[in-house]
């Protein structure tokens, strides 16, 4: 190395040290661009995310006849659904609809041939626990009655708030490029 | 203090024993209690402080959690740590293995024996004091190659090694550097040395000639590659050695690697204070003793864990250099800088033994010339980033 490298080297070390500080000072007085997820969000994460976003696995249970085809249709067996017929008034008995969401892969391959669209995600994803079991999420607490399509169109009030979301889901299903937009996140929930 | 002991003495508390021998004890104790709060609190302090001022500077937040505004979490940390189990691996030295940490520890804490907090707050003012620090924190190398030998692991033993041939290296810097202030001062002892600067900025050695004002850059960056620290972190490089020295080390034991760490990291600020910054000078403001020694300790905290702060800024900014470059930096240019540095201030103290007043000034000038410079920079880093941030300093460094 001649002298003149050894002098450059010299005013490289020091001007470029320099200025790597002033760098580093100057992003010590801007502001972090770290978001304190969870809890000091302006906004919850599930409220900022499209309805048909595939979270956890949930089943309306008020509006779910008892087809089993979410069940045939899951390409990893998680869902279990135990469907009995009642001999005295012949109709359909739901006795247990199990979804194994540590299984579960997130596909939508089950609430794409629902017919009510009673099997659908949530923008829920917040899943995790501390055994495997709590992860199996069991909706059927006791034995309950399967849907029934009217022929006339639903009249329950309560039922049909289920049935307008999951037709919903079911129809964005078919044509997303028709769906509306998703719903814009509401400013609540605690703030940062 | 004195007069506690001899009360105690006369409630026939030590039967037998020389006074004198129970002055001696009470002050060991006395000292051992007060420097241990203090290291173990500025140490553990400094983790916090680190890690949030390093945190902003990589634009993240850091630890916040913990207590208010996460200044707890070196407490935690530190509890932590001591509840975890205390391993030896199995084909170690476990003597040595065991022995280690405690060196490391004892090197830089005996080095505070002689850190002039005030101009009594002073545990010994040895006349050798600044020769005697240099010796002792060398003792540091000794733990740390004992801890690589005796883990009984290649990348603990590289570290070691590396940790070794760096800190031989760089004495010949720091030591060749604290010359010329010696020269000025004819005198080692840290009171001596202190007691020969005034408050204002000018008579501190630093702005002295040009020469202490060189020796005053290489001796920190010497003093940064002797405590181990980024851009000269070799001995415990993460991304090629695991964690050197320490990998093997587990609970209290590598608690204590870390403690040497940080509080050598406050020792290197305090060094450098004492020699170039004036110490504890301060302007006669106050005549009252205790007011006065308040005043005295904060200024020279103030001062010292600054060169802390600038440590930390440094290891935010600097990539780690290679080992030979590492070894270049010392022996093509620190060395013969520093005593190029000696030559000169030797011919200056012919020249002007009283100093030159002019050239005093003129260096607070030249340091105020590259502060100047150094802020336009910031400010021109700044403007850059504005465009995104539409002109927003966010100066709270609560988060």
């Amino acid at each position: 190395m001649n002298r003149n490298g050894y002098l450059r080297n010299i005013k490289d070390t020091c001007f470029t040290v320099l200025d790597g500080m002033a760098v580093t000072l100057s992003y010590l007085v801007r502001r972090p661009t770290t978001i304190q997820y969870p809890d000091r969000m302006a906004v919850r994460v599930q409220d900022t995310l499209p309805f048909r976003y595939r979270g956890i696995l949930e089943v309306d249970l008020e509006i779910c006849t008892g087809c089993l085809a979410c069940e045939r249709a899951c390409p990893i067996d998680c869902i279990v659904i135990d469907a009995e017929k009642d001999k005295q008034t012949r109709e359909m008995v739901l006795t247990r609809f199990d979804i194994d969401m540590a299984k579960c892969m997130y596909c939508g391959l089950c609430s794409e041939p629902c017919p009510t669209g009673a099997i659908h995600h949530t923008p829920e994803f917040e899943g995790a626990d501390y055994s495997l079991e709590s992860l199996v999420r069991r909706f059927v607490k006791e034995p309950v009655k399967a849907y029934k399509l009217k022929k006339g169109g639903e009249d329950d009030p309560e039922i049909l708030e289920f049935l307008d979301r999951g037709m919903r889901y079911v129809e964005e299903f078919a044509s997303p490029e028709a769906a509306p937009p998703a719903p814009k996140a509401a400013p609540k929930g605690p703030a940062a | 203090m004195q007069g506690f002991l001899d009360s105690l003495i006369a409630q026939g508390y030590f039967p037998g024993i020389p006074r004198n021998l129970v002055y001696a004890g009470g002050m060991l104790v006395f000292t051992v209690i007060v420097v241990v709060v203090f290291v173990f609190l500025v140490a553990g302090v400094t983790t916090f402080v680190e890690r949030r001022v390093w945190a902003r500077m990589q634009s993240r937040i850091g630890p916040n959690r913990v207590g208010p505004q996460g200044m707890l979490q070196w407490l935690a940390d530190a509890i932590k740590l001591f509840l975890k189990e205390d391993l030896v691996p199995a084909q170690a030295d476990a003597r040595l293995f065991r022995l280690a940490p405690y060196i490391v520890v004892l090197g830089f804490l005996t080095a505070f024996i002689v850190i002039p907090f005030g101009s009594r707050l002073i545990i010994a003012d040895l006349n050798v004091g600044i020769v005697f620090i240099t010796a002792v924190t060398s003792l540091v190398v000794v733990g740390i190659l004992m801890a690589g030998w005796s883990s009984n692991n290649k990348w603990s033993l590289i570290g070691g090694i590396r940790a070794a041939a760096q800190i031989v290296s760089y004495e010949i810097p720091t030591g060749l550097s604290i010359m010329p202030i010696v020269l000025l001062t004819g005198t080692l002892s840290m009171q001596g040395i202190i007691s020969q600067q005034g408050w204002a900025p000018h008579t501190w050695f630093v702005f002295n000639n040009p020469f202490t004002f060189a020796a005053f850059f290489i001796f920190f960056t010497s003093a940064l590659a002797e405590g181990n620290r980024t851009p000269f972190d070799l001995p415990e490089a993460d991304t090629e050695l695991v964690a050197g020295f320490v990998t093997e080390y587990t609970g209290v034991r590598y608690l204590m690697f870390f403690l040497a760490e940080w509080g050598n990291l406050y020792i290197i600020g305090a060094v450098v204070t004492t020699l170039f910054l004036g110490g504890w000078q301060i302007p006669p403001v106050t005549s009252g003793p205790v007011l006065r020694a308040v005043l005295e300790f904060l200024t020279f905290f103030v001062k010292s864990y600054f060169w802390v702060l600038v440590a930390m800024w440094i290891r935010a900014t600097l990539p780690r250099v290679r080992v030979d470059q590492l070894m270049s930096v010392c022996w093509k240019y620190l060395v013969p800088f520093a005593f190029a540095n000696i030559l000169g201030t030797a011919v200056w103290v012919v020249l002007w033994p009283a100093g030159n007043v002019i050239v005093q000034y003129l260096m607070v000038l030249a340091g105020l010339a590259l502060a100047w410079y150094f802020f336009r920079r910031v400010a021109f880093h700044l403007r850059r980033a504005r465009v995104r941030e539409r002109g927003e300093l966010y100066l709270s460094p609560l988060a």
